[in-house]
């Protein structure tokens, strides 16, 4: 009886060490995001204080220099066309593949799906050996094109894996109807199947576009400097005994601010398209 | 309506136009390298002498790597990576997830809930750079707020354990809220009425969560477990931007070790290749076991 009565008063009562805590994990959060971005808008001598300053003299120095050096804009504009270009082919490969994957049985179906999803466990660096090597042969060292291709290699699987229980969750019986009606199984899939999937696969498509926006390994390999990215330019920074703080982390700044932006105002809908692709 | 054949019946035409292209350029931008890495792993293949034969040398490069103890440390860094950042991000993201759920503030909840998904968007190899720059020995923020707890300044980037400590904490800094989010999404899924009954069953705090709430937490748990076994294996990003693999060899994951080698001042394409596809043979038997292990237990 006492904690039922309790119970009843507790509700939309913030107890302080839920506060404490709460606070605690937003801070730990942010605070190096924070730390980034003031980095790269403070003189360079602040950085060095030995005794930190949580609030910076503003300066925007480093983002003129940066931006006037070229190669950040140079990356950066490399990371759009070669993110852009790599989720819209993946989206033409894997959502037809995934419809079909939802929605037939067939003979090794399930070994298809093993190796699909075992493309995920594959080091990047395994393929980008072998990669490499036919790059130089044909030439293709430094291109969009070999950037976009060996990017479906893990974003295809990805679209197939998040697509498919989209799919899924379309009942069944709105195709047989169609069938019925003698629509052909591809007009069912482009006029009904797809428009109903359309919103969650924005968020497979987002997905996508942020893994291939934050890939390293295989842009540090394959690109020297016509088609090199935003987090290869970061890393460009790190080379010589002088770091230049200020720039590194005004660039830094620049390549993952967008990405949170995107993912922040989206957050509702990634979370759930992330968290159920991981449950199921 | 015809009844449809039980067993495995063949894929329409139409159905195969849409399911082949993706199997094919998978296949070939796939298995095909692969074929080609396997080809290159049984040759003297090495870039920087890129004029020499690359004469057949059968499975001496294997040899080579199966003997050589770089390869095994590299892998015993990597597995000692897995075994202390694994359980740390799946313990602290359960009590974060379960700390959320609880919340009675729905928009103190939801404002957690946004600020979770903000590492995940960072760029791996900003969260690096960003490492070396509050783990900086000298002016960086985690020595200073250290410092009130009378810890004399770590150097960070030339102590090995200190620089293993760092990336573990880069890794669950950026990962613990990926985690929590998706235990979160999987508690969401209990049925109010179930939980309430549990509530008068099993009591409140550790009972109720042991019997009410942990049997919808195991399917994410297996999730969890399948996909950051796979991305911890694959890491390199955020390493190689924080330490490059140093001191010495003190975080060099896998990844790092190969990369050095096939890419590194010998261009040994041949060697790497050889340790390339034996960490594949790793994640591949790795991956198989924990999917029949897990997937079983769940559909039971």
């Amino acid at each position: 009886m006492k904690s039922d009565v309790k119970k009843r008063k507790k509700p939309r009562k913030l107890k302080v060490w839920e506060i404490i805590v709460g606070g605690g994990l937003a801070t730990t959060i942010i605070f190096p995001i924070y730390w980034m971005i003031i980095t790269g808008l403070r003189p360079q001598t602040e950085t060095f204080s030995p005794t930190p300053k949580l609030l910076p003299t503003l300066t925007l120095e480093h983002y003129r220099e940066v931006i006037s050096e070229g190669t950040v804009l140079h990356g950066l504009w490399n990371s759009i066309v070669v993110a852009t270009s790599s989720t819209v082919l993946a989206l033409l490969f894997g959502v037809p593949a995934a419809y079909v994957l939802a929605r037939w049985d067939f003979k090794r179906k399930s070994d298809l799906w093993f190796w699909i999803i075992s493309n995920r466990f594959i080091s990047p660096i395994v393929v980008v050996l072998p990669f490499f090597l036919i790059a130089i042969n044909l030439q293709l060292v430094d291109t969009y094109l070999v950037m976009i291709i060996i990017y479906q290699t893990f974003a295809i699987p990805f679209v197939v894996w998040l697509s498919v229980d989209q799919f899924r969750a379309i009942p069944k019986e709105i195709d047989e109807a169609a069938a019925v009606d003698g629509a052909s199984i591809i007009k069912t899939f482009l006029r009904i199947d797809l428009p109903l999937v359309l919103p969650s696969l924005s968020v497979s498509a987002i997905l996508v576009f942020v893994s291939c926006w934050n890939e390293l390994l295989f842009a540090q390999i394959l690109t020297r400097s016509d088609a090199i990215t935003g987090p290869v330019v970061a890393l460009g920074y790190m080379s010589g005994y002088d770091i230049r703080w200020g720039p590194m982390m005004a660039t830094s700044t620049l390549v993952v601010i967008p990405i949170i932006l995107f993912t922040a105002a989206l957050s509702r809908n990634l979370v759930k398209g992330l968290a159920m692709g991981a449950i199921k | 309506m015809k009844l449809k054949k039980v067993r495995q019946p063949k894929l329409p035409v139409a159905a195969r136009f849409l399911l082949y292209p993706s199997i094919i350029a998978l296949f070939v931008i796939g298995i095909f390298p692969l074929l080609f890495a396997l080809w290159v792993s049984t040759r003297q293949y090495q870039l920087s002498r890129a004029y020499e034969p690359h004469t057949f040398l059968g499975i001496q490069n294997y040899i080579t790597v199966l003997t050589s103890p770089e390869f095994w440390v590299a892998l015993r860094i990597t597995f000692t990576f897995l075994i202390i950042a694994l359980p740390l991000q799946l313990l602290m993201g359960t009590l974060i997830a379960v700390y959320i759920y609880n919340l009675k503030s729905k928009s103190l909840s939801s404002f957690i809930r946004v600020i979770l998904v903000l590492p995940i968007a960072v760029t791996p190899t900003i969260t690096g750079l960003l490492g070396r720059l509050i783990f900086n020995s000298e002016f960086g923020i985690i020595n200073y707020f250290l410092s009130f707890f009378g810890v004399a300044p770590v150097q960070w980037l030339a102590d090995q354990r200190a620089a293993f400590i760092a990336i573990i904490f880069l890794d669950t800094w950026q990962w613990t809220p990926f985690v929590a989010l998706v235990l979160i999404a999987s508690l969401m899924v209990i049925p109010p009425q179930v939980l309430e009954a549990g509530r008068l069953d099993a009591g409140s705090g550790w009972n109720l969560f042991r019997y009410m709430q942990l049997p919808f937490l195991l399917p994410g748990f297996t999730a969890l477990l399948i996909l950051r076994t796979a991305d911890i294996l694959k890491m390199y990003d955020t390493v190689y931007a924080f330490s490059k693999g140093g001191p010495g060899v003190a975080t060099e994951l896998v990844s790092l070790y190969i990369n050095r080698i096939g890419f590194g001042k010998t261009f040994d394409i041949g060697l790497g290749s050889a340790q390339a596809i034996l960490l594949l043979i790793i994640c591949i038997t790795l991956s198989r076991t924990y999917i029949k292990i897990f997937y079983r237990e769940i559909q039971v």
